[in-house]
């Protein structure tokens, strides 16, 4: 599984769930139509028009990869801010660091957090700054990222479980469901 | 037998299975529902044709969205109403227990399941929320998750889970006066950052939570996660037990006893070694507000703001309006918000309430006090708290998470800053373009009385 893809530099720290999808677009009960709402206080004025000067909204940066600075995702476990970064059209999501629940939410819904060192992130985050036309390469297979037609590359790291998981599109629902005879006998047996 | 933690004890006794090179299969006791990370969950189950595994281990409530005056009369917002429909539709079609807008035990998920005894040491405990973190002030593993995993553990009674590593912070020491557990837990995160706790659970150790009640213990817990770390535990003792008895789903007679047993025997082995380790002096600790958007960027109340060249770090300061260097002694403050899963417990109101009696509201504030609970309200009633905070000026409205989060009507209006006992000062949590303080309810009190930020350790006597 690999993926080539030009990126979009967020070059922000601790972007909190609630900056992803503010709490006033939780109301929906199904997953639909987060992407339109996705860094909306950043992306709109308070009047509703389009800041032109946030990331998204610059016509050369596009792409389904976002680069996010350090501690992406921090706060509110709100599964919410993942269908919201999917719903918009990103794959990848990179940054030197995740917050634990935005991580696992992410892989929970086919996005990819690819977490690399402090270095390569600045590196990244200046090449793309400096041209927009940079092309990424993420194959989750062999773990790498890498600015295609250059020397910048990196292994990442992604639980063995949860890479099977991506590859062959299957949830933890299915594998839980499918012990369910050693979740009944752990039941009979509690010792606490 | 090896030297083990609290968090190695509850989480050994619940791993069912372990996947070769993978994650383990970890059961869950309890399971909180609230109306916001449950719909698609429920959903997600029905489009797979999956029933639900153990609903009499769920509790469901409703608490996010829901409105703070009138809750006798229909939910004016139509998404809102929506959303509070559907819990009740889901948690009746599968035999849930709903505690549900207007029900005497209705209420924050964080203060009612505490209150009712479904929390309890040495238990797991998870929920579609963040600050599920409160619950393990009782010696209980509790965590917040996101709704693919409630979708898991409707299904399962289970997570997929690595273990997490461990982290103790160590307080002793004696708190000045005026510092409360808020203070406590904001001067650690404003030293260890945002992120030093993440993929650890932490335990919290030391006189000073040892000499905690349980309200003040949920306080501490609660803001783990704004350290990063996933939980936060204390170990469960006297001060446990007493308040865990009697209560509504707590086990009753010699069922107790035996569980009392158990419990005791959950404390860290002494000697037990943590993957990181903190010590703090009790001394140190000063009344505690934040000036940033993270609740990191916390100073106590008589310091100035740190100067740093990062462009984070400034973003930050130009949203708040403050500048680097200053003092947020005698900012002007419009709003004051007392309440969230941090500090709404009676406790908080009865801080509150101390400082107040006698004194007025200044006129330049709204002031909202907003119970953790339908039974903290009725008991601030019976405890004669609210006529003091009618006299004062305070407006004392119904339960729910209300301008924690902003979901409902309970907005700070654009560029207006507001001293809060919540948990978060993030961008436009308390409404689109809100600028949040963070701080304890005796400072917000104070806030609300001067109309300005004080120095409270100056009018303490």
């Amino acid at each position: 599984m690999t993926l080539r893809s030009t990126a979009i530099p967020l070059n922000i720290e601790n972007v909190d769930t609630d900056q992803i999808i503010p709490a006033r677009f939780l109301k929906a009960t199904d997953k639909k139509g987060f992407g339109d709402n996705v860094f909306r206080d950043w992306r709109y004025n308070k009047d509703g028009k389009e800041n032109s000067e946030f990331i998204l909204n610059k016509p050369e940066y596009s792409g389904s990869i976002l680069v996010a600075g350090n501690n992406f995702g921090c706060g509110s476990s709100r599964e919410h801010a993942a269908w919201a970064i999917v719903g918009y059209g990103f794959k990848v999501v990179v940054s030197s660091f995740f917050a634990d629940i935005f991580k696992g939410n992410a892989l929970n819904n086919g996005l990819l957090p690819v977490q690399v060192s402090e270095r390569f992130l600045s590196d990244l985050m200046q090449r793309i700054a400096s041209n927009p036309q940079t092309v990424l390469e993420v194959d989750l297979q062999k773990q790498t990222i890498s600015v295609v037609n250059s020397d910048l590359s990196e292994h990442f790291e992604i639980d063995a479980y949860k890479k099977t998981c991506m590859i062959n599109g299957y949830d933890d629902i299915d594998y839980l469901i499918n012990n369910k005879e050693l979740i009944e006998a752990f039941e009979a047996q509690k010792i606490y | 037998m090896s030297k083990r933690t609290l968090f190695d004890k509850v989480w050994d006794s619940h791993v069912v299975s372990t996947i070769e090179n993978g994650p383990q299969i970890l059961y869950i006791d309890k399971h909180l529902i609230h109306e916001v990370t449950s719909p698609q969950a429920f959903n997600e189950l029905e489009d797979r044709g999956i029933p639900i595994f153990r609903p009499d281990q769920i509790v469901a409530t409703a608490d996010h969205n829901t409105p703070t005056l009138n809750q006798d009369q229909p939910v004016k917002d139509a998404l809102s109403r929506k959303q509070l429909e559907q819990l009740s539709e889901n948690c009746q079609k599968n035999n849930i227990t709903l505690f549900e807008l207007g029900h005497e035990y209705n209420g924050i998920v964080h203060v009612m399941a505490p209150e009712l005894g479904v929390t309890q040491p040495g238990i797991t405990m998870v929920c579609g929320d963040s600050h599920t973190s409160t619950h393990g002030a009782f010696g209980a593993i509790a965590f917040g998750i996101g709704t693919s995993q409630v979708a898991q553990v409707f299904a399962s009674q289970c997570l997929l889970l690595t273990k997490p590593k461990s982290l103790r912070v160590n307080v002793n020491g004696k708190l000045q006066k005026g510092v409360l557990p808020k203070d406590v837990i904001l001067y650690i995160i404003s030293k260890l950052g945002t992120n030093s706790g993440t993929g650890y659970f932490c335990e919290y150790a030391g006189n000073v939570f040892e000499d905690m009640s349980m309200e003040g213990r949920m306080t501490v817990c609660n803001m783990s996660i704004e350290m990063g770390a996933r939980g936060g535990m204390i170990a469960p003792d006297e001060t446990t037990f007493e308040y865990v008895k009697g209560r509504e789903f707590a086990p009753k007679g010699e069922a107790f006893e035996e569980k009392v047993a158990y419990w005791k025997t959950l404390p860290t082995d002494e000697g037990a070694v943590f993957d990181k380790e903190y010590h703090f002096n009790a001394e140190d600790i000063e009344p505690m507000v934040t000036y940033g958007t993270n609740p990191g960027m916390g100073i106590k109340i008589s310091e100035t703001i740190p100067v740093e060249d990062n462009p984070s770090f400034k973003k930050s300061l130009a949203y708040m309006n403050f500048e680097a260097g200053e003092s947020l002694i005698n900012k002007p403050i419009n709003f004051v918000f007392i309440g969230s899963c941090t500090n709404s417990r009676i406790e908080d109101f009865r801080v509150a309430a101390d400082f107040i009696k006698g004194k007025k509201k200044a006129d330049n504030v709204t002031a909202w006090l907003v119970p953790g609970s339908k039974q903290v309200e009725a008991q601030i009633i019976e405890e004669g708290l609210k006529t003091v905070f009618d006299e004062a000026g305070f407006e004392l409205r119904q339960p729910g998470c209300s301008a924690c989060l902003a979901m409902n009507d309970d907005k700070i209006p654009q560029g207006e800053y507001c001293v809060s006992t919540s948990n978060r000062n993030f961008e436009g949590r308390q409404g689109q373009g809100s600028r949040t303080i963070l701080a304890s309810p005796l400072v917000a009190a104070a806030t609300a009385v001067e109309g300005k930020i004080i120095d409270i350790t100056k009018h303490l006597n």
